[in-house]
């Protein structure tokens, strides 16, 4: 520890004291945005008692089955994510899995995921990623397990506290050379599915692979994506939940706040600071502060939801 | 005496023949490897024989699959795992990962007479 670290402030406070109070209670800060100007709402818990709406989970790339140097442990990962969900204090309404439950779409994957991700006893609304649908059929196991009410590769949509929810599928029928891919079809619900709802009612979208293109040399990013956020153009509340990338990569254009999440078995490197996007093996105390879930919370009124991302560890 | 000579030059013919258009098994169909790491299929342009067979390997530490849309699919390949492929009809074949579509490959299947078909 440096000397500056130990320098009084005015009110008696060392610096590294601020910092420990910051480290401590900053993984809890909840924002908001009111006409423009963000505000502190304070802790999560105390924020939850003042206005009308809901929190959620967003969790991702769980890669149950995975067990190379990365992490010999995913479902492990997977455990601790889910206990830190059980503790946490405001209890959220529902989790969403932004996809890649499993790494080989093997049944006993699908089976560990489902025991482990049932302990937060929570509903689970669940979009395939691209290692859920490689099975001998491919994705007849997901759709079996998470699909049944779904349309096409397993997309849908549903409502929840006024708020619109849209599951949206963009790992099936891959080109040779492309990103991710929506398809007519699925794009042709999407309009459909939008029609009857007024522009102030907010929008969710998730989806496994990226809905904006974050790096396309390593496949960030889907083909037609650009007809899907033209259709989500009038609402004047849209956020996009993606996972893929196993890292969290966040952005804001007019109405629309997109946000990647951290994956609970693996990290993956930054756009182009690897050969490849392959898993990144990282010092064993790192790991798990590089794994994690979102919490995500809607204010009745706020235009903008909330993320706050809970690493694993901090 | 004239009959046997004969027979003999027939027959020595007859061999000469069979060497100049090969017998079948004269000229062995061969496996020729395709190693899959880093997201790359190494090599990514591949000439073979008709009849070849093409072995991938995934030696990468990720799950990837070898497709050719209506030629051929693989299964989910872990480390370790092989894939292969006879080709018996020549032409070129384009192909990806069914995972991360921007990996992709050619193989160049060649007519088995040494005319290869550019």
């Amino acid at each position: 520890m440096s000397s500056h670290d130990e320098d009084r402030g005015a009110d008696g406070l060392s610096r590294r004291k601020v910092l420990e109070c910051m480290t401590w209670a900053g993984t809890g800060v909840l924002w908001t945005v009111a006409g423009g100007v963000p505000t502190s709402l304070g802790l999560v818990g105390e924020a939850m008692a003042e206005t009308a709406g809901m929190t959620f989970l967003q969790i991702s790339d769980s890669h149950v089955g995975f067990d190379k140097p990365a992490n010999p442990n995913a479902l492990g990962t997977l455990e601790e994510a889910i206990s830190k969900v059980k503790a946490l204090k405001a209890k959220p309404s529902f989790m969403i899995h932004t996809g890649d439950i499993t790494h080989l779409s093997k049944e006993k994957e699908f089976d560990d995921a489902q025991q482990v991700i049932s302990q937060a006893r929570l509903d689970v609304h669940y979009v395939p990623g691209e290692h859920d649908i490689i099975d001998a059929e491919p994705g007849a196991l997901y759709k079996q397990r998470y699909g049944q009410n779904a349309k096409g590769s397993g997309y849908y949509s549903f409502d929840q506290n006024g708020v619109h929810f849209i599951g949206l599928v963009n790992v099936a029928n891959l080109k040779g050379g492309g990103l991710g891919s929506l398809g007519v079809d699925q794009l042709a619900w999407l309009e459909d599915d939008l029609k009857a709802k007024t522009a102030s009612t907010p929008i969710v979208v998730f989806a496994h692979i990226p809905l904006w293109t974050v790096y396309e040399k390593w496949g960030w990013g889907t083909d037609d994506s650009a007809q899907a956020l033209g259709l989500l153009k009038r609402f004047g509340s849209v956020t996009v939940l993606n996972g893929h990338i196993h890292q969290i990569v966040q952005k804001v254009e007019g109405n629309v706040t997109f946000h990647t999440a951290r994956s609970t078995a693996f990290p993956q490197p930054a756009p182009g600071t690897a050969p490849s996007p392959g898993p990144m093996k990282v010092p064993d105390d790192k790991l798990r502060g590089m794994l994690g879930v979102a919490e995500v919370s809607y204010r009745v009124g706020n235009s903008r939801l909330a993320i706050i991302d809970q690493p694993l560890q901090s | 005496m004239t009959a046997s000579i004969l027979v003999r030059g027939a027959c020595a013919a007859a061999l000469l023949l069979a060497l100049a258009v090969g017998l079948p098994g004269a000229a062995q169909a061969a496996d020729v490897s395709v190693k899959i790491d880093n997201f790359t299929f190494g090599p990514q342009r591949l000439s073979v024989k008709l009849g070849d067979t093409v072995v991938w390997t995934n030696e990468d530490d990720i799950p990837h699959t070898v497709v050719s849309i209506s030629r051929f699919r693989s299964a989910a390949l872990d480390t370790g795992d092989k894939f292969s492929f006879t080709f018996t009809k020549a032409g070129t074949y384009e192909y990806f990962c069914g995972l991360h579509p921007q990996m992709q490959g050619t193989i160049v299947v060649e007519a088995a007479t040494g005319s290869a078909t550019k």
